[in-house]
């Protein structure tokens, strides 16, 4: 029991006081910031493997961006990633940073649903699905939950069955072959219920966009009501994404 | 005739020309297969066809574990031939899944295998079976029950079926059935000419190996183009390499310790992965490394304050880390969840054909690291730790040696840093007509990407295969005689990958 104890006290102090204002160390990819200059904008559309640029006027897609920073470093004065992990949004198109956006991407109360706020606002139970998620968004999912992030000190929290849950989070794709489960699991989920993508798989289909394997059709059908980019989503974005969904900031 | 003088010999990360890889009658091929194949220091690395004009070619890669040599040998048949190909499953039961890949994908019937069943429901599969309508394995008996589990399941972990026989408490059969997360990555790998969407597919293969199945894609890459990669590149493929396995390692302790309800080994293994794969975002900017491993350059040079930076943070992580694994396996009650829990003894392992970590807790010598040399490694002299009893105790066991061993590793490495070139792209010019192949050691175990061309030096098929191929049946049959409240422990000592599995 004293060895308990004693290892207990040997950690410390591990959470982060305040998700809102933490720093990530190193040099992060966040949200980008693209300069004016002039460059070979053909040499810069064709460079990316998501399409995730375009041009006239030039623009970066964080729905689609992989967020592998060839770009910043073939046009390192036309593009800068910046360590800002709020990128959260509730509409797909907020996901597009133009030339010169150098404000924090905010999410407007006005987008969101409103009765997001008063149902969740103070509790909010997630079930998960991974429909051809490669297990690094997933991973990033479970940290979220860790001694550190903590994400439940709000209230929030991953639940064992559709049943007990608020909402689905989608990670992956969407593959063929998982479009019936997640279906049934989103059907399962009591109303009023809340879906959330979290990564660039699940906002776009990322570098799986073209593959004949993946069905995308059940986005279609829905509305979404939150989009976490990343790749993977860094817990910090996805706990502030949601804090903010829920009108908590 | 032997089969040492049959085959086509390649060492990891070479290339051939195809014509030079020997094609046999398949009646012959399969002689060879199992001459090769009954020697016990050799295992099957691949086996798989592809399409190339209107002929079905099938190539088959068997590595020895002793000598760093890979043996190739080839059969091939008309696209339109019916002909039935007598299954080698019966004799290398190993083989099993290779040959319904290529009946599933190609529609080939193989006489006498045992368990002839879909793999993965590819989207371009010949076998139209649907993935709900799986031929689950079932015993009439008014005694037994069945239960079944997934695809979603209860954690954040992705999607797969298993569906029990159980006696009772007791599971007398349990079949795992895959292919949710099919994404059509090897057919991607064909379609996406530039080395970058390459990059980006090899590092999705899994999210949770991004290390070892990009490094396995750059050095293929590398090997196939005559690019000779500098000592920088190397040297920070296996630093990352081994940063992999610690922060893989640690979670999956961590994940261990959850299962068995022991929380401050699940708090604090879970949180000393954190400076771990936080350090992978200070030297690459992501945490699960994604965007760090390129061919033909490195776009975060690993630089000496790096190496400091590292040193720093492993020194610190061992101290907690040494006293939490001390106490785990010293807890009584955690030691009753893991001793003598879903075993595998060393023949069943062999049988199976288990590579990685459940081959090396069942006491077969397998580490691509110390067997096919590749990087850095094969500077090293990498000693494999191997444990006996093939338990979850043994599991939990070899990762808290292999952090340790990794970690010992990484201090030998940061002694010197080799200084990096500036960034540069190379123009790979891939050769025509040929067959390359690179093994990596994940912190799962032998990851195997091939990669063959056709007459203009365009890709003709990219083959991938994730240690969890071979080590899924491994889980299905260590469940066997426990408790089916075991299984999810059983399940997390194995860790395996589902994408890695359905591509």
């Amino acid at each position: 029991m004293s060895n308990n104890l004693k290892i207990l006290w040997h950690q410390g102090k591990q959470f982060i006081p305040d998700i809102t204002t933490a720093q990530v160390p190193g040099i992060f990819r966040g949200r980008p910031v693209i300069s004016s200059e002039d460059v070979d904008l053909a040499a810069l559309e064709d460079l990316c493997p998501t399409h995730a640029i375009r041009i006239n006027p030039v623009g970066i897609d964080m729905g689609k961006c992989t967020f592998c920073g060839e770009c910043a470093m073939q046009f390192p004065n036309k593009i800068k990633f910046t360590k800002d992990y709020k990128l959260s949004a509730t509409a797909r198109g907020n996901l597009i940073i133009r030339e010169g956006d150098e404000n924090p991407l905010l999410i407007n109360p006005d987008e969101i649903r409103k009765e997001i706020h008063r149902v969740f606002g103070k509790s909010l139970k997630l079930r998960q699905v991974s429909a051809g998620g490669d297990n690094s968004c997933e991973m990033e999912l479970n940290a979220v939950n860790n001694v550190q992030f903590d994400m439940s000190r709000f209230g929030i929290e991953f639940v064992a069955s559709p049943r007990h849950a608020d909402g689905i989070v989608i990670t992956g794709p969407i593959t063929k072959n998982m479009t019936r489960p997640l279906q049934i699991c989103y059907d399962a989920i009591p109303d009023p219920k809340l879906i959330i993508l979290a990564g660039t798989d699940a906002i776009s289909g990322g570098i799986f966009a073209d593959s004949p394997a993946i069905d995308r059709r059940f986005l279609s059908a829905h509305s979404i009501d939150l989009f976490v980019p990343g790749n993977p989503i860094h817990p910090l974005t996805f706990i502030n994404g949601i804090l903010a969904l829920t009108g908590r900031l | 005739m032997t089969s040492s003088e049959t085959t086509y010999k390649i060492r990891n990360n070479q290339s051939v020309p195809l014509d030079r890889i020997p094609t046999y009658d398949y009646s012959e091929f399969r002689v060879l297969m199992i001459d090769l194949l009954k020697n016990g220091e050799n295992h099957c690395v691949n086996y798989f066809a592809y399409q190339c004009n209107n002929r079905l070619q099938f190539i088959a890669c068997v590595a020895s574990d002793s000598k760093a040599i890979i043996h190739l040998l080839a059969h091939e048949m008309d696209l339109s031939a019916t002909v039935a190909l007598q299954s080698l499953t019966a004799d290398i039961p190993a083989l099993h899944l290779f040959e319904r890949e290529i009946h599933e994908n190609f529609g080939i019937a193989f006489t006498a295998h045992p368990w002839l069943k879909p793999v993965r429901f590819a989207h371009n599969r010949k076998n139209k079976t649907a993935i709900n309508d799986y031929p689950f394995y079932s015993i009439k008996s008014e005694e037994l029950h069945e239960v079944g589990v997934g695809p979603i399941h209860a954690g954040i972990i992705e999607p797969g079926h298993f569906r029990f026989i159980c006696n009772g408490e007791n599971v007398l059969h349990l079949e795992i059935q895959l292919g949710w997360q099919h994404r059509g990555i090897e057919e991607l790998f064909v379609q996406k000419k530039k080395i970058l969407e390459r990059s980006t597919l090899a590092e999705n293969i899994a999210g949770d190996t991004c290390i070892g199945h990009s490094t396995a894609f750059v050095n293929l890459w590398e090997g196939l183009c005559n690019y000779v990669p500098d000592e920088s590149l190397e040297f920070a493929r296996t630093i990352a390499s081994e940063l992999e396995r610690i922060a893989i390692h640690t979670g999956d302790l961590s994940a261990i310790c959850a299962d068995i309800a022991y929380q401050l080994g699940n708090a604090v293994f879970g949180r000393l992965r954190t400076p771990i794969v936080n350090f992978f975002q200070e030297w690459g900017g992501n945490r699960l490394a994604k965007g760090l491993i390129r061919a033909g350059k490195i776009n975060y040079p690993f630089t000496p304050e790096l190496a400091t930076r590292l040193l720093e943070i492993l020194k610190v992580y061992e101290i907690d880390f040494d006293e939490i694994s001390a106490k785990l396996f010293n807890l009584p009650s955690a030691l009753n969840r893991m001793e003598n829990i879903g075993e595998i003894s060393p023949k069943e392992a062999y049988i199976i054909g288990t590579v990685g970590m459940v081959a090396r807790t069942s006491g077969l010598n397998r580490d691509i690291r110390s067997s096919h040399p590749y990087n850095l490694y094969q500077k090293m002299d990498h000693q494999p730790i191997i444990k006996q009893t093939g338990d979850v105790h043994a599991r939990a066991e070899l990762r808290v040696d292999e952090i340790k061993q990794s970690i010992a590793y990484l201090r030998q490495l940061l002694n010197k840093v080799p200084a990096s070139k500036q960034p540069e792209d190379h123009q790979f010019v891939s050769p025509a007509n040929s067959f390359a192949i690179s093994l990596t050691e994940g912190w799962r175990g032998e990851i195997c990407h091939c990669a063959i061309t056709d007459d203009k030096g365009e890709l003709l098929a990219y083959k991938i295969k994730d240690p969890s191929h071979h080590n899924w049946m491994a889980l299905a049959q260590v469940v066997r005689k426990n408790e089916i409240s075991d299984f999810p422990i059983c399940n997390k000592s194995f860790n395996l990958s589902y994408c890695g599995h359905d591509l």
